[in-house]
């Protein structure tokens, strides 16, 4: 292939077929702190998200999302590697993701803190389906912020 | 050279694609991996023959100028030039008067201008439209035929009606009556889909619209590019189209309007050249077209557009749209030996043009295009800018195939495998 950058398998990594077929963590549960509905306007994509967070930590993330592999695969990454950490962790994570994603394929993906996330670096080199990776993490950090917002002004509560 | 198929007859004349193909130089290019172009996405945009890229490359290398305002030769070459193209226009549509022939940026522009003007001030017999009135829309419009029009119901007060689209994908005529009445201001709707390809009976819808005194404005963006189009016997009061979908520049779109209308009608944006004279206190309008042509005009589009209409006219729309019809029954037909593919709109080529839209599976549209794109087949995945018609038949997305006078029946077998392959890569 004369143009690396067009080559089909390094968009559709294994990794990212498969989160796609066998989504992790798919479906919304209760209890959640805060719900969020994005959309991408230009393919109609859509996602509803819902973040739990047990103090510090994100203890649920669930969804309902409609989209390409790409998106769906993004959420489903997203669930196995944030439910668990704090939410400073979190966004680290999400920090070095859209930066990955925004890198035009120059930026070398750290495993450490990406992990089966650093299977989207591909993707990076199709401007196009930039934002369907980034779906899902952009309604994360929404949400995360407004459970913040919630959990702090019911500081105190038992739960 | 690729190998196309041979002359086709329609009618008495005959029409080589392979000769057609050679005045578009992008369809010659090679995409990455040294794959040769397949483009099946002229209802987004189509491409341009060397007469048009020529003619604009000749109006900035030898004649530019701004119009009507510059006094040196130039000016009065570039004016003629722009006119020229206004008068190209009106022949190819065959508008009564050069004068109906208003140039804006886009058939968007174009829509929200009738949109916002109909809103300023009364025009026919309905006065000034109001919380008392209907405005009639389907649901299978792009959203250029309808956000302007709930701005314009936000605006006034009057009601927004759909027409509802049957599951063929054909205009759901049977509530005709009770739709278009006496309260019906204007009568909106798209001549041929963009997403379903439906051809919508125009006749009768404008027929039932003038019985009850409505205006009939019609969005003709996949129409003009595709059918013989004469705007003074179909009868509709508004017609809009763009330049880009019909082999000409991006930049410039076209509002056809009945003149008697057009003088009655408010300007839309205030400027340059719209005005008969100004002064502190106030300004009068110039007559139609130049009311509605605030600014500096697409002056080089214009002359560009006028190339395009003058080479479509030459190879004549009535075997344009032979071969559209030909190539849409050849692809509808190939599509459906597709297992899980499911086309959404009408199946067969009847009262139909050339875009197709199509699920493929559960796979994702955007999947589908991505794929097609790496074997180098060009197509347009998603909403299409019509989600009300994918909400219809209950899809979020689909993947649109859509052809014109270049396209190739092996073309249509390149999407074909192309969609063959890509079931296979995502194990469907």
């Amino acid at each position: 292939m004369s143009n690396p950058s067009m080559d089909v398998d390094s968009l559709y990594q294994e990794i990212i077929l498969d989160h796609y077929k066998r989504p992790h963590g798919a479906g919304l549960r209760e209890p959640f702190e805060a719900e969020v509905h994005h959309v991408n306007p230009t393919c109609g994509d859509e996602i509803t998200l819902r973040v739990h967070l047990d103090g510090e930590t994100v203890s649920d993330v669930s969804y309902a999302a409609q989209g390409c592999s790409i998106s769906q695969a993004s959420v489903s990454v997203l669930n196995e590697l944030l439910i668990g950490k704090t939410v400073d962790e979190g966004m680290s994570v999400l920090e070095a993701f859209t930066e990955l994603m925004q890198g035009k394929g120059k930026i070398e993906p750290d495993e450490d803190v990406l992990e089966d996330a650093i299977a989207f670096a591909g993707v990076a080199q199709f401007p196009a389906r930039v934002k369907c990776a980034l779906l899902g993490w952009m309604a994360w950090k929404d949400a995360v912020s407004q459970a913040l917002v919630t959990t702090n002004s019911t500081t105190g509560e038992t739960r | 050279m690729t190998v196309v198929e041979g002359t086709q007859t329609y009618g008495a004349s005959s029409y080589e694609v392979a000769r057609i193909r050679e005045d578009f130089p992008i369809l010659g290019r090679r995409l990455a991996g040294d794959l040769p172009l397949v483009y099946l996405d002229s209802a987004n945009t189509s491409q341009k023959p060397r007469q048009v890229i020529d003619a604009i490359d000749d109006h900035y290398r030898h004649h530019n100028a701004n119009v009507a305002r510059a006094m040196h030769q130039l000016g009065a070459e570039a004016s003629a030039a722009f006119e020229l193209g206004r008068d190209k226009v009106a022949a190819f549509i065959g508008a009564p008067s050069r004068d109906e022939v208003i140039f804006a940026k886009n058939a968007s522009e174009a829509l929200n201008l009738v949109a916002r003007v109909l809103g300023d001030s009364a025009v026919g017999d309905r006065g000034r439209i109001g919380p008392d009135h209907e405005i009639v829309i389907t649901e299978m419009e792009h959203h250029s035929n309808i956000v302007p029009w709930q701005q314009l119901s936000q605006r006034t007060g009057a009601s927004l009606r759909w027409f509802g689209v049957t599951d063929e994908g054909r205009l759901d005529l049977d509530d005709i009556d009770s739709l278009i009445t006496e309260q019906t201001a204007v009568v909106s709707l798209t001549w041929v889909s963009n997403m379903l390809g439906t051809i919508n009976p125009l006749e009768t819808i404008i027929a039932k619209a003038h019985s009850v005194g409505a205006l009939v404005v019609v969005d003709a963006s996949q129409a003009v590019p595709q059918l013989p189009v004469d705007v003074a016997a179909l009868g509709a009061d508004f017609v809009a189209f763009t330049g880009h979908k019909m082999v000409g520049p991006t930049g410039i779109g076209v509002l056809w309007g009945r003149y008697d209308l057009l003088a009655e009608l408010p300007p839309f944006l205030g400027g340059g050249e719209m005005i008969e004279t100004v002064t502190m206190a106030s300004s009068t309008y110039a007559p139609p077209p130049a009311r509605f042509e605030a600014g500096t005009p697409p002056i080089a589009q214009a002359v560009g557009l006028g190339a395009a209409v003058d080479y479509l006219a030459a190879i004549g729309m009535d075997n344009v749209a032979a071969h559209e019809q030909e190539i849409t029954a050849y692809a509808l037909g190939a599509l459906q030996e597709i297992d899980g593919l499911t086309i959404v709109g009408p199946r067969t080529a009847v009262d139909r043009g050339g875009a197709i839209s199509f699920t493929l599976g559960d796979i994702h549209p955007h999947d589908v295009s991505q794929l097609l794109d790496s074997r180098g087949v060009a197509v347009r995945a998603g909403h299409h800018c019509a989600k009300p018609a994918h909400q219809r038949f209950g899809v979020q997305s689909t993947t649109r195939a859509s052809f014109y006078l270049y396209t190739t029946r092996e073309e249509i077998d390149a999407l074909v495998s192309g969609l063959v392959a890509t079931k296979k890569y995502f194990g469907n």
